[in-house]
């Protein structure tokens, strides 16, 4: 599971109101590279939950991958961002992208219900008594 | 054989080894593609070079979704069967994949995916594997959260097989609820073979966007499918093809019949999967004379 499903990914467990942002814990995470494409990642900034996706890196014990508000545009989209080590971009490039969570778990913040990731990937099957 | 979805439900049906079988026939690969590169063309993304957040619903072992890898999409993957989830980490499946049941709902935050595909799948909601399934709650809660995680003015291809009419309509009625705009789509619908049904949403009200597209071969020509006598039948069955002539379920009656009662569930039954079924009278599953 990559953190850009973890940003997405909500519990629909019974009693819960929002289920969002299930509390990530991982034993084991691994990174994969992925070209760079920041046309996808101009797309994808808006409808990124920026605090959400600081708990998670923060969850893997990455303190200074993301900083806690997310940077301007102008900074993360700047003429060249792409090429400099460390820039912006690349941080949330490889934040959502090439990080993936292989065994762990997502807890649901309203109801405590947990789910398990086996292999990377997450069980997201509910009992018949909690849909 | 009868067609999968009435041989056991899919986390069943699809064990370790018919995952395998599944993904390891060439037919089904190249049939699975082509429905995918069809699927991808009426989802017509903009043509902008931009890659894209979709879903794969029902993505099985991954032969869908490699072909949004290979239009540079990036895509999350929903399957029921763990079986078929193994086999595309084997393949090392570029989306991010969820063992999870589409007829609980697709739990996903609202308005943050740019489109949707699913394959061969959805007619699998039209079973009710398990006494607790209701097929009409499970369309309405997976159409409802499909809507929902949709962005505004979205689009989902979804190409199915339908057992009649109905289920086809059942499944076109719980998306429009579910306040999706569109229709199904039908290519070579002459053919019995190649015929292939595509339920063409958008997400938001009708505009102009949202005229359906014409169907491949609608006016009578053929596809050259149906040509091909090499058809690997064990394949078509796997997938869940029209098959030509179903095997008869074998009936299990006890001496006396099964009563009243049995008869009048299993009709709701069948109704509730959206078959035609006779209205009950006071004829309904009545003692027989026998006559000699
Ligand atoms: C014929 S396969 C198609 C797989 C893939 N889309 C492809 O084109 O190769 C149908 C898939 O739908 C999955 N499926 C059936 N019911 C499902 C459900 N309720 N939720 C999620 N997946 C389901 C099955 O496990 C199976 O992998």
């Amino acid at each position: 599971m990559r953190l850009l499903t973890h940003n997405m990914l909500a519990s629909n467990v019974r009693g819960a109101t929002t289920g969002y942002p299930l509390k990530l814990e991982a034993s084991n995470w691994c990174t994969k590279e992925v070209e760079l494409n920041a046309d996808f990642i101009r797309g994808l900034l808006p409808k990124i939950d920026w605090r959400a996706l600081v708990a998670a890196t923060r969850a893997l014990g990455l303190p200074d991958l993301l900083p806690d508000e997310q940077p301007p545009e102008e900074e993360i989209f700047a003429k060249g961002a792409a090429d400099v080590e460390g820039s912006a971009i690349r941080r949330i490039h490889h934040a959502l992208l090439e990080i993936h969570v292989q065994q762990g778990s997502l807890t649901c913040p309203d109801t405590n219900r947990s789910f398990p990731i086996d292999k990377g990937i997450p069980n997201m099957m509910l009992h018949e008594d909690e849909v | 054989m009868p067609r999968p979805e009435f041989q056991a439900p899919p986390d069943v049906f699809y064990n370790e080894s018919e995952a395998r079988k599944y993904t390891t026939s060439s037919r089904i690969i190249e049939i699975q593609s082509r429905i995918s590169e069809r699927a991808l063309e009426l989802l017509a993304l903009p043509n902008d070079g931009v890659p894209k957040l979709l879903l794969d619903i029902g993505c099985g072992s991954g032969l869908s979704g490699e072909t949004l890898t290979e239009h540079g999409h990036h895509w999350i993957g929903y399957d029921i069967s763990k079986s078929m989830l193994d086999v595309a980490l084997e393949r090392e499946t570029e989306g991010d994949l969820l063992l999870a049941d589409m007829g609980q709902g697709l739990g996903l935050r609202p308005g943050v995916i740019d489109g949707a595909i699913s394959i061969s799948a959805v007619q699998w909601l039209c079973n009710a594997d398990k006494s607790s399934h209701d097929p009409r709650a499970r369309l309405k809660a997976f159409f409802g959260s499909l809507y929902r995680c949709l962005a505004r003015g979205a689009r989902v291809v979804l190409q199915f097989y339908a057992d009649n009419v109905k289920q086809s309509e059942m499944i076109v009625t719980f998306a429009m609820r579910a306040g999706f705009a569109g229709g199904v789509v039908v290519d070579w619908p002459h053919s019995s073979k190649a015929k292939k049904s595509y339920l063409v949403l958008t997400c938001g009200p009708p505009s102009i966007n949202t005229s359906l597209p014409k169907g491949k071969g609608e006016n009578g020509e053929m596809c050259s499918d149906d040509d091909d006598e090499s058809s690997d039948e064990d394949g078509d069955r796997t997938v869940g093809i029209y098959e030509r002539n179903r095997a008869k379920k074998k009936q299990k009656t006890k001496k006396n019949g099964k009563g009243k009662d049995w008869l009048l569930k299993k009709k709701e039954q069948m109704r509730r999967r959206g078959h035609d079924v006779p209205a009950d009278t006071k004829y309904t599953g009545r003692k027989r004379k026998s006559y000699f």
